[in-house]
């Protein structure tokens, strides 16, 4: 037996960015890539835009060509799972009954979709969103007189909705809250977002929740919490993640709100790193532990535990940055702000393209943009020089950000 | 190379030092870079996803895409950062008085 190398449990964004990442640095002992997908690794965000409308076939999420990981000498073992993680033997045991020695871990295990446990949610035509199989079934019951009920009015709901409008179906929005993406936008910005979908015919119902989803083994309709019941053909539920902790929670490591790192990806245990949306890491430039589901911090923070677990020491420390398309609007986030004293506009809402800065103690503390992805930029820049702006300059369209950030 | 044909494409006043416009030839959509009065040009679409870096935003010699962040070198196209690890085609410039010509193979 060879000797054992790094082993990186899971093969999404942050696991195939850090085996990749490994490579590149000049790492040369053995990498093993543990999927349970049947995929080499993959990225997300296209299945619930592109991939879903039929734009771009699911090949086009992979991260890279299928067989790049054997030209580089990394084991992919898909369709395959880790049931546990044995310290004391340095040893990941597989579902297929095989053992993997390690010398160092990553665990990149992501999250799984949040169930919602009502009435009829086992019934056929009734999905979530995670994977490539996901969307294609999702895809299959969108077809002519698709009368589709979505659960949930956060990103993943909304991004399906844009793109079963496209396609062409009826669509229902059911959101408990009473405004769409409460974590993430701005009372007033998510009121943009909703005359967005309800502009394109979303039947948008805030305050309400789904009771049951009713039929015989297809699902007909969604019983209402006011008791309405709105006919169904599918529908779709999208209330979130839940991060897969349950492996380092049984191998005793430090685990609250996903698994506890530090800025260079170590969890309690010195062998074993984690990244990606399972991780509780801190932040820097934030001044505080967040955990991220979002694409970037996958892809980044993969990268940056790779070149930890080879004694790299630079922290991981970024702005947090989001996006999301629905229809023909790009919508993008930065940072995560909290208390905002001032929201200063720039650009002409009425024109569909903005951006919104939100200012605590005279910085940007975030940013959110109606296609302007380019504001975004200058955005997080300022965010990371930590400049003193003036409002009216930003809101000020013949002022260049450029000079913002140079002056 | 002979087969290069050279189009106008923009004047020189339609681009301030370290800023991005695209240009439309044939059907080619390629970006003009303003680098401290030098112009360059490389494919205007990154090779990662759909996206304009004429849009990007410009640090020093790199753009970075405004889609994923991901940065190119302007003068050589080179992929430099995650997600993207394929170049792009870069063009040749040649300015004419006011004009910018950009050379694409006919």
């Amino acid at each position: 037996m060879s000797d054992p190398g790094i082993v990186v449990i899971g093969a999404g964004q942050a696991g195939g960015w850090a085996a990749r990442t490994l490579r590149d640095e000049g790492f040369e002992g053995g990498i093993v890539v543990i999927g349970e997908e049947p995929y080499p690794p993959y990225e997300r965000p296209p299945l619930s835009k592109e991939v879903l409308l039929g734009k771009e076939p699911a090949e086009s999420s992979y991260l890279w060509p299928e067989g790049s990981f054997g030209d580089l000498g990394i084991e992919l073992r898909t369709g395959v799972e880790a049931t546990s993680i044995e310290r004391a033997e340095k040893t990941v045991v597989l579902s297929d009954g095989g053992t993997i020695a390690y010398d160092k871990l990553l665990i990149a295990t992501g999250g799984r979709v949040r169930r919602l446990p009502i009435q009829g949610e086992t019934l056929e035509g009734v999905h979530y969103l995670r994977g490539i199989d996901d969307s294609a079934a999702i895809r299959a019951d969108l077809g002519e007189g698709a009368k589709l009920v979505v659960i949930g009015g956060g990103w993943i709901g909304l991004e399906v909705a844009a793109a079963a409008r496209m396609l062409g179906a009826d669509v229902v929005v059911v959101e408990a809250l009473e405004q769409l993406c409460g974590r993430a936008l701005t009372p007033d910005l998510a009121t943009y977002l909703l005359d967005v979908h309800r502009g394109r015919g979303v039947d948008v119902r805030l305050g309400t929740t789904v009771e049951a989803l009713t039929g015989e083994s297809r699902v007909s309709g969604a019983r209402l919490s006011g008791g309405e019941t709105v006919p169904a053909t599918a529908a779709v539920i999208g209330i979130g993640i839940v991060p897969n902790v349950e492996l380092a929670e049984a191998a005793g490591l430090e685990v609250q709100n996903g698994i506890v790192v530090d800025a260079l990806c170590r969890t309690s245990d010195p062998d074993i790193f984690a990244a990606g949306d399972v991780t509780n890491h801190p932040n820097g430039l934030l001044g505080r532990n967040i955990r991220l589901e979002s694409w970037e911090n996958a892809q980044n923070q993969g990268i940056a535990a790779a070149k930890a677990m080879l004694g790299g020491e630079t922290p991981y420390c970024e702005i947090p940055w989001f996006w999301s398309d629905q229809y023909d609007v790009n919508i993008q986030l930065v940072g995560l702000p909290a208390d905002i004293e001032e929201t200063v506009t720039r650009g002409n809402r009425a024109d569909g393209s903005f951006v919104e800065f939100y200012m605590k103690d005279g910085k940007i503390d975030g940013a959110a943009a109606i296609d302007n992805p380019r504001d975004i930029r200058f955005a997080k820049r300022l965010m990371q020089a930590e400049k003193t702006v003036d409002p009216a300059a930003l809101a000020d369209p013949s002022v260049k950000l450029q000079t913002l950030l140079r002056g | 190379m002979s087969d290069i044909e050279f189009h106008a494409v923009a004047k020189t006043a339609d681009l301030d030092d370290g800023e991005a416009i695209q240009v439309i030839v044939g059907k080619k959509e390629i970006a003009i870079y303003n680098l401290e009065g030098t112009y360059y040009a490389t494919d205007d679409i990154c090779t990662h996803a759909y996206a304009s870096l004429a849009d990007g935003y410009i640090e020093g010699d790199s753009i970075e895409c405004p889609l994923h962040g991901g940065c190119f070198d302007i003068k050589t196209g080179k992929a430099l950062t995650p997600p993207v690890t394929e170049d792009l085609k870069v063009y040749e410039i040649k300015i004419d008085g006011e004009d910018i010509l950009v050379g694409v193979p006919g």
